[in-house]
């Protein structure tokens, strides 16, 4: 007899065919996706100019928003992780509500917030002419707001996972607080700032309601790739796919990249 | 006293149901082990020394400065202190090579990189690190990362040095050699040191002094010699591989607290006594023995446990002792668990003072 001899690790029916439909249910879009991709004037779409407008608007309003994020966003986990203050747990909600909140209500917020007639953005325009909606800094502030907290929540939980026995070695070395997280906690949760800021980087190129939502559809100015996509959608569907499939390859490209550190953030080796 | 040197400490710490006390003087180029069981507070008087933990009562100078006193709302934080502290595990920053790890305490003191690295190339040559400089604290053994977290510690120049448990990481078999090496350091460095440790051999060998610290308070005192030859409690006299009596002398006589007697060296001895024999100055016979030993008295075999090339007899009797023999001994004795033997000690072999 050939029968094969069944192991505890083999799934019962019940368990096997419903995985393997969830599996299929992940695959079967992007290989609908690569299916309809038009081949053959891929390389034509990618370089009109409406694409490579809104590639390279895409690259840097989500480049400037990781760095936005990484500015701001690291010394707020370090915060979050390492002081003690009032309000402490507030903090660390509110850092996860933009991950929560759909994007366009997020693009609302940001209108009341920062809109001509938004209780910041008001006084912005009137003392220092700054207009956010609509325009390119308004696509990195609607990113920013979308992406920065996968940053945060990745390199808190890194502090928060880091023995202190090193920093404390560094300070019996004469080394005070900010030399100490200059030269000692960043280079330690180096791993966990690259992952954050791919994953901030990922979500940003991602983004689509809040930046329809905050600053609007202009070609060249505000149109980033999935604007484009929505567009084409309308339009030329042979450009929404193509434009689709980089999207694709640039998801594809940060999980290779990520692999299994999004999981095990915190390790310092 | 005006130019007082070295480390003074007299102070206290409550951490709940635990609390420290202590009082420590350590002379420049002098080495104070203090020697401990797990618990006894040593990890506590180190952070203290180190400045993180701050202590509740008392104060601690360092070469004459205040750098903690709750009372007169003195606390100098770690980076301020100069202190150079060897920690176990070493704690060498794993993303630096060596040479950058020594260079550390200069870099952080403001020195450019060029000026701390070649102020920290003395330390490196000195260590015998040179052939290691480039590499990264994964790529050392245990005794060529110790040597570069003393390096480290030293190139600082600081003003006191702290160990802690610097050769437990080690393997025994390396472990000798570090210990040796160590000790000539140890030597060179003109400020006082602080070796915390739990093994009695780290404490013996590395020390000029050592401090035996239990449950948080000083239990004895006093230079390496005396400590080993003279314990005072019997966590002291376990470490030190000693028996420990406890008794009252009257003309030469020591009659035993836990039953017995035993004849002393000395006449002139009486009131409360602690009775000290090694336990390779005990006999064991299967009869009464004949001879000049003085003290003779029976007992039963409780255990028998091989330690290396000789084997520990634990007998119950008055007074129970630990006894080494060679392995033919209990061979030709016939020990087992459970026999009864016959024990023997000459008066001379006993260590008998005031206790």
């Amino acid at each position: 007899m050939s029968r094969r001899r069944r192991t505890a690790t083999s799934p019962p029916w019940p368990v096997a065919v419903p995985a393997f439909l969830a599996l299929a249910f992940l695959a079967l879009p992007v290989v609908g996706l690569l299916i309809r991709t038009p081949w053959a004037h891929l390389l034509e779409i990618l370089t009109s100019k409406t694409s490579l407008d809104a590639l390279r608007l895409s690259l840097e309003t989500s480049a400037a928003a990781t760095i936005i994020a990484f500015l701001i966003g690291v010394p707020l986990a370090w915060v979050l992780a390492r002081s003690e203050f009032v309000g402490r747990r507030f903090a660390r909600a509110l850092v996860t509500v933009p991950l929560v909140l759909p994007p366009v209500v997020g693009g609302i917020a940001l209108l009341l917030a920062f809109g001509r007639r938004g209780f910041v953005g008001q006084y912005l325009d009137s003392c220092c002419g700054i207009t956010l909606p609509f325009t390119t800094p308004g696509v990195v502030v609607a990113e920013t707001f979308v992406a920065m907290p996968f940053l945060i929540i990745t390199v808190e939980g890194a502090l928060r996972g880091l023995d202190s026995k090193l920093e404390d070695a560094a300070a019996t070395l004469g080394a005070g607080r900010w030399l100490i997280f200059r030269r000692v906690t960043l280079p330690l949760i180096a791993p966990s700032l690259i992952a954050g800021a791919v994953l901030t980087f990922a979500r940003a190129l991602g983004e689509f309601g809040a930046t329809i939502t905050f600053a609007g559809n202009l070609p060249g100015v505000t149109q980033t790739l999935p604007l484009a996509v929505y567009v084409g959608l309308e339009g030329d569907l042979d450009q929404a796919i193509a434009l689709s499939l980089i999207l694709l390859l640039v998801s594809i490209a940060v999980l290779v990249g990520l692999r299994d550190r999004w999981l095990r953030t915190g390790s310092a080796s | 006293m005006t130019n007082v040197t070295g480390i003074e400490a007299s102070f206290g710490i409550d951490q709940g149901e635990f609390n420290l006390e202590l009082d420590l003087q350590v002379a420049p180029g002098e080495v104070v082990a203090v020697l401990g069981p797990n618990g006894a507070g040593k990890s506590t008087l180190l952070r203290a020394l180190v400045g993180l933990t701050p202590i509740d009562r008392g104060s601690i100078r360092i070469d004459g400065v205040i750098v903690d006193d709750p009372a007169a709302d003195v606390l100098v934080e770690p980076a301020k202190r100069r202190i150079g502290v060897v920690f176990q595990e070493y704690r060498l920053f794993p993303h630096l090579t060596v040479a950058d790890n020594v260079a550390f305490g200069l870099r952080s003191a403001g020195a450019s990189k060029h000026v701390a690295r070649s102020a920290s190339q003395e330390w490196i040559e000195r260590l015998d690190l040179a052939a290691l400089s480039s590499r990264k604290p994964g790529e050392l053994s245990g005794g060529q990362a110790q040597r570069v977290a003393l390096a480290r510690a030293l190139a600082t120049n600081p003003r006191a040095l702290l160990l802690d448990e610097p050769l437990s990481a080690l393997d025994i078999a390396t472990r000798q050699d570090v210990r040796t090496q160590l000790t000539h350091h140890l030597r060179e460095f003109i400020g006082p040191t602080v070796l915390v440790t739990h093994d009695p051999l780290d404490a013996l060998v590395l020390a000029d002094r050592v401090v035996v610290l239990e449950g948080g308070r000083v239990t004895q005192e006093g230079t390496t010699h005396e400590v080993a030859q003279r314990p005072s409690t019997p966590y002291v006299a376990s470490v030190m591989g000693l028996n420990l009596l406890r008794g009252k002398a009257l003309a030469g006589l020591v009659q035993l607290e836990d039953g017995g007697e035993l004849q002393a060296p000395d006449a002139s001895m009486s009131g409360p006594v602690l009775v000290a024999v090694r336990p390779t100055a005990i006999s064991l016979h299967q009869h009464r023995p004949e001879g000049s030993a003085r003290n003779v008295w029976q007992g039963l075999v409780s255990t028998i446990q091989p330690v290396g090339d000789r084997v520990r007899v634990s007998v119950s009797g008055a007074p129970s002792v630990v006894v080494d023999v060679t392995r033919n001994a209990v061979s030709e004795l016939g020990l087992a668990v459970g026999h009864a033997v016959w024990l023997s000690t000459k008066a001379t072999e006993l260590e008998v003072y005031p206790g």
